[in-house]
This record gives C-alpha cells, structure tokens and sequence, in this order.
C-alpha cells in the first residue's frame, strides 16, 4: 500500500516535470518566433506574394468563368494570369522558406551559445527542449498559413462577391492543413540539420541546398533517369513510352514539392479525375462531372498520409539524433 | 558518507579514457577543488554526476540518488554552472532567471520575489532588466550563480567559474562563492585549471590529470606529502653571498645539493625541513641573512609537480602507442 502510493506520488511528480518542462520551453519558443525579425519577414514575403497571386488569380478569372462558372471561390487559389503565378503555386515554391526559416537553428543556435548546457542542467527531461521546439514551430506555421488562406479569401470574396460553398470551404480546410504538413516537412528537416551540423550556417546550406534541389531540379533528373532507361525515340520508342512515364512519376513522387503539387491540384481542382496515368480503358464508360469532395480526398488520400508520414519521420529522426548527442559545455 | 560520492566511475570514448576508475567523496558543506590541466576529464566528471553523459563502468551518487539513473531527481536539487554558459540574449537577465525558475515549478509571486533576492546576492540589480547579450563575462558569471540559485540547490558544482574573469571580477566571484559555503551551507564541487583563485576558497582539493585523481587532501596536507616524497628547498640570498655561502651549506648535515641560480639566490635541497639550523648556521659565520623562503608547499608547486610526473608518464605512453602502431 505504502509503495504503491509512493510509486503514484512519483509518477505525478513525473508527470508535472514533463508538463512544465514543456510549457516553459514552449511559451518562449512561441514568444522568440513571434517577436523575431525573421517571422516578421517571412509573413511579409508571404504575404505579399499571396497578394500578388491573388491580384494575378483575380484579372484572369474572367476567361476562367467563361469556361465553367462553377467553383469560382477556388479559383481565386488557382486560376494565374499574365505570368504571375496563382496563390497555390507561390506558396509551393514559398512556403518550405518559412518551415527552414523557423528550424534551421533551432538546436545548433542553444548550443553555440551556451544555453542548452543550461537548459539540460534543469529537472525537465530532455526531450521537452526538441518537442516544445518543433510545438512552437508548428503553431507559427499553423498561424501563418491560416491567416494566409483565410485572408486571401476574404480579400477575393470582396472582390468577386460570390460565396463560397460548403464544399469548396472543406476543399479549402484540408488544403491549407496540408500545406501545414508539408510545411511542417521542411520544419522537420531543418531541425535534423540543426542537431546534426554544428554551425547555423552549414544548417542554413544544406537546407536551401535541399529545398533548391528538390523543388527545381528533382523533375529534370526524373525525367534525364527515366529517358536513359526507357528511351523514347528509336526503334523502341513507343513501347517504351508507359514505362518511361511511370518510371518519372515514380522517380518524381520521391520529392515532397512534386508530392504536395499532385495532391493540391486535385484537392483545388474538381475537374482532375485521375493523377498519373489512364487508360483508354479505364475512361471508356465515364461520366464527364466534377469528382465529388470525398472522392477527390480519396484519390489523394496516399499523398496525404505519405507526408504526414515523412514529416514524422523526419522529426523522428532530429529526435532521436538529439537525445543521443552529447552535449558539452 | 559525503554527500558527492563515486565509485570507480570511468569513461572511455573509443579507445581514449577520459576518465579512469575514479573514486571521490564529498563531505557536505564542503568546497572541493577539482584541478587538472585541460583535457584531464574535469567536464566529462561534472556531466557523469548530473547524469548527462552515462559512465562506461562505476557509479555515481549524490546525497544517495544515483546520478545515471535518475538524474532528473538530481538536478532538482543540484545547480551546475557550465563552463562559457549563456543567455538568451534578446532576453533580460530577469526574464532569463524567470525562466529558469519556472523550469524548477516556481511561479507568481514566489517567483519574482527569489529573483529580486538573487539579483541583489549577485550584485545584479541594476542591470537587472537589460538584454543580457549587452552584459560582460563577469556580469553573465554573477547571473549565471543567481540562475543556479533560483532552485535553491544544497550542491553546486561549477565548472571553470573564473575563465576570462577580470582580477576585479575574480575577487567579488570568490568572495560569492566562499560565502554560499559558510552562510549557505552549500556542498560546491569546483573545477579548474586555475589554482591560485581555487586554493583561497577550497578546503580540499584534488589533482585530476589524465583521467585520475593523483593527489587528494587540503593544501597543506599536500605540502606536507610533497616535502616527504621530494625533501625540501630553501630559497636564500645573503650577504656575503656566492661561492663561500654554498660551500659552507654544502658542509652540514642533510644537505642534498646546493645550487645558485641567477643572482645571489642560492637554492638549498634537504632532506627534511632544516631552516632553523640553516639561520642559525648563517648567524653565525657572521653573514646577513636577506631572503629566506620556502619553495613549495605553495600549490603552484604542487600542481606542476604532479602535472610533470603525470606529463612524463603520458609522453612515455604515448611514445609506445606509436611504436606499437608502427609495428603493426
């Protein structure tokens, strides 16, 4: 009886050091992001490519009624006019800035200047200081892409005056929380950075290095791979054509950007009915309507577990990387 | 039973010991000065005992909590104070300290009260609510004992206090550091490099070289062991001095060498402490005694004794390391 109600006192102890640990660690990781220069500057940057999609999105949307009138709220996300691309497309290329923005020195920074020693010499548990660190970021981002979404729709809604519908607001909820994932992503990946490398610079190269990469080339490399090994022109050329292009796809799916791209156009976009490629076959007999919400979440629905998944994984990564680092003074 | 307690704690990183089977214990209410060259394993010691990096063999515990295995019930009641430690520095020396406390379950009114208390302890009140990536390296030093403080800990353990520290600085730090001992109460375990700063405030210290305690006791007791294992020296410059002076040193009794240095100093080995004998010798033959002082005893002897043995002994290893090497 008497040990057990020891044990029970213990475990509620535990429980109030993991909890305060966190909550601490977690209300100035919250406070440093928001105060900082560098939020102020990435909502900025943000923001005003948002604008400048939407001032883009709201001069070609004209020719896109014309074609059909129906899902018009989405097509202030979509639709892109004189080069200026839409608000979907800049926050592709923009929005993992932001994640690498906020992770990049997120460990390597506590440690050059002398508070993590200080920080770990405290009764919290030592992963509290990586957990509260990633809560805090995810929250900044959650915050900034919300706002983003919402206020670009409430300025559009202004302009155009046509109310969304309830599917386009789900179309819309789920959008801007996978945005958040992925975002979330190359949060993930910059803290990995930050615990593996010892200086914020080297971190801050090799995740730009990554994003550049990934967001830009990756493509080409798929399609240089998959021309090498399935050419296209020759003697061979046409048998080759379906396995070359399934090959890219694949090779193309490796990289986040392309994944994210796949799954919001079809989330943005009723009118998508299949990613990837279909058969004569397989379209003989359909009918030409909109794919349905559940329908379109359905065929994306790997997309979207896949980066939930890699977002998880690269965090699981930074933390076990991070509770089995030793850190001296 | 001391309050800071190893067994046979040892450290191995690859093939490379940094800390060898060491055995220590700590009376409470002590301060304890553990001094070694750098990269003698005085950080990697600290960290074993707050539980931040897992011994490879031994144990070790304070105030019978054992440091590898339940080290968050050890730092709720031991302060470190890391070597080169620092702030947020968009922070105030305040907020900073507030963080630290609420880390440690204060809050409200408790809180700001235990921080204004520190404040003024350490001498910070004034630049209590600046940024402290504004403060200097003796400011951040004083902040850093308040932030070690705001947990109210019975042990500190402090490593490298006085690096980089103007003399100014150093005094108000010892003078800090002696009275948490006598009015406070408080057990502080001190590493270091530095020994003159260390041997004003410690009641004990240990030489720690390559990995092992070579020497253990109060200053004196150290002396003491010194004289008996090396004799001792006598510094003497007196008038007339020069040759007659060591010849006639020479001559009595217990005498083991005689040496001049630069100057008129003659330095005098003996077996055993012999200055009596030596004035009155000195009176005697009608010379006038001028400088008479004895050598060693003091740490810094002590230290570059034990620093020399224990350098010969890593020289000569690491000579055979390498014929081994080359051999295979």
């Amino acid at each position: 009886m008497q040990q057990t109600l020891t044990r029970t006192r213990e475990n509620g102890q535990r429980d109030e050091t993991r909890t305060r640990g966190l909550v601490t660690l977690y209300r100035k990781e919250l406070a440093d992001h928001l105060r900082s220069a560098r939020f102020v500057l990435i909502f900025a940057l943000l923001g005003l490519t948002s604008l400048a999609g939407l001032y883009g999105a709201l001069s070609g949307i004209a020719d896109a009624v014309s074609e059909s009138s129906e899902f018009i709220f989405l097509k202030l996300y979509t639709a892109s006019a004189n080069s200026i691309p839409s608000f979907a497309s800049f926050l592709a290329y923009l929005a993992p800035v932001a994640g690498l923005a906020l992770g990049f020195d997120a460990i390597n920074r506590e440690r050059m200047q002398g508070t993590m020693s200080r920080l770990i010499s405290q009764p919290i548990y030592r992963d509290s200081v990586i957990v509260a660190k990633f809560l805090a970021g995810l929250t900044v981002i959650a915050l900034m892409i919300f706002t983003l979404g919402i206020g670009v729709g409430a300025l559009g809604l202004v302009c155009i005056g046509v109310p969304p519908s309830g599917e386009e607001v789900a179309r819309l909820a789920v959008y801007l929380l996978y945005t958040v994932v992925y975002t979330a992503l190359w949060m993930a990946l910059a803290m990995l950075c930050s615990v593996l490398c010892r200086h914020t610079a080297t971190s801050a190269l090799i995740v730009i290095a990554a994003w550049i990469f990934l967001t830009m080339f990756a493509t080409m490399i798929a399609s240089v791979i998959a021309n090498l090994v399935y050419p296209i022109d020759g003697i061979m050329g046409f048998a080759n054509m379906l396995d070359n292009y399934e090959l890219e796809t694949t090779l193309n799916r490796f990289s986040p950007y392309y994944l994210y791209c796949e799954a919001v156009s079809t989330l943005l976009n009723p009118n998508v009915r299949t990613i990837g490629i279909a058969t004569q076959a397989s379209l003989s007999g359909a009918l030409a309507s909109y794919l349905t919400f559940d329908q379109s979440v359905l065929l994306v629905w790997p997309h979207l577990t896949c980066m939930l998944a890699l977002t998880m994984a690269a965090f699981t990564a930074a933390y076990i990387s991070f509770m089995r680092q030793e850190i001296r003074a | 039973m001391g309050i800071i307690e190893t067994k046979g704690l040892t450290k191995r990183y690859g093939a490379f010991t940094a800390v060898d089977h060491l055995t220590l214990s700590i009376e409470p209410g002590e301060v304890f000065g553990l001094l070694g060259p750098n990269g003698a394993g005085k950080t990697t010691t600290t960290l074993m005992l707050l539980g931040l990096t897992e011994p490879s063999e031994g144990s070790a515990q304070i105030a019978g909590v054992d440091c590898t295995r339940n080290p968050i019930r050890v730092k709720r009641f031991v302060g470190y104070l890391p070597d080169n430690m620092g702030f947020y520095p968009d922070m105030t020396g305040r907020e900073n300290l507030r963080m630290t406390g609420r880390m440690n379950g204060l809050s409200g009114a408790a809180l700001e009260a235990r921080i204004d208390e520190l404040l003024k302890r350490v001498g910070m009140a004034q630049a209590a609510d600046k940024k402290t990536g504004a403060y200097s390296k003796g400011m951040k030093q004083r902040l850093g004992i308040a932030d070690i403080l705001m947990k109210d800990p019975s042990v500190l353990i402090m490593d490298e206090p006085t690096n980089g520290i103007d003399p100014e600085g150093m005094r108000e730090l010892m003078t800090l550091i002696r009275a948490l001992s006598e009015r406070d109460g408080k057990t502080i375990l001190i590493s270091s490099h530095q020994l003159h700063q260390i041997q004003q405030i410690c009641d004990r210290v240990g030489i720690f070289v390559a990995g092992k305690i070579v020497a253990c006791g109060s200053i004196e007791e150290l002396g003491r062991q010194m004289e008996q294992e090396n004799g001792c020296r006598l510094e003497i410059r007196a008038q007339p001095g020069g040759a007659p002076l060591c010849r006639m040193l020479a001559q009595m009794d217990g005498v083991l060498s005689v040496t001049q240095e630069d100057g008129d100093t003659v330095v005098v080995h003996t077996r055993e402490d012999m200055c009596d004998a030596i004035v009155a010798r000195l009176t005697d033959s009608g010379m006038k005694l001028r400088h008479l002082r004895r050598r060693g005893g003091d740490l810094d002897e002590i230290y570059s004794r034990y620093f020399e043995k224990a350098g010969e002994h890593h020289a000569a290893n690491s000579h055979a390391d390498k014929r081994k090497r080359a051999k295979g």
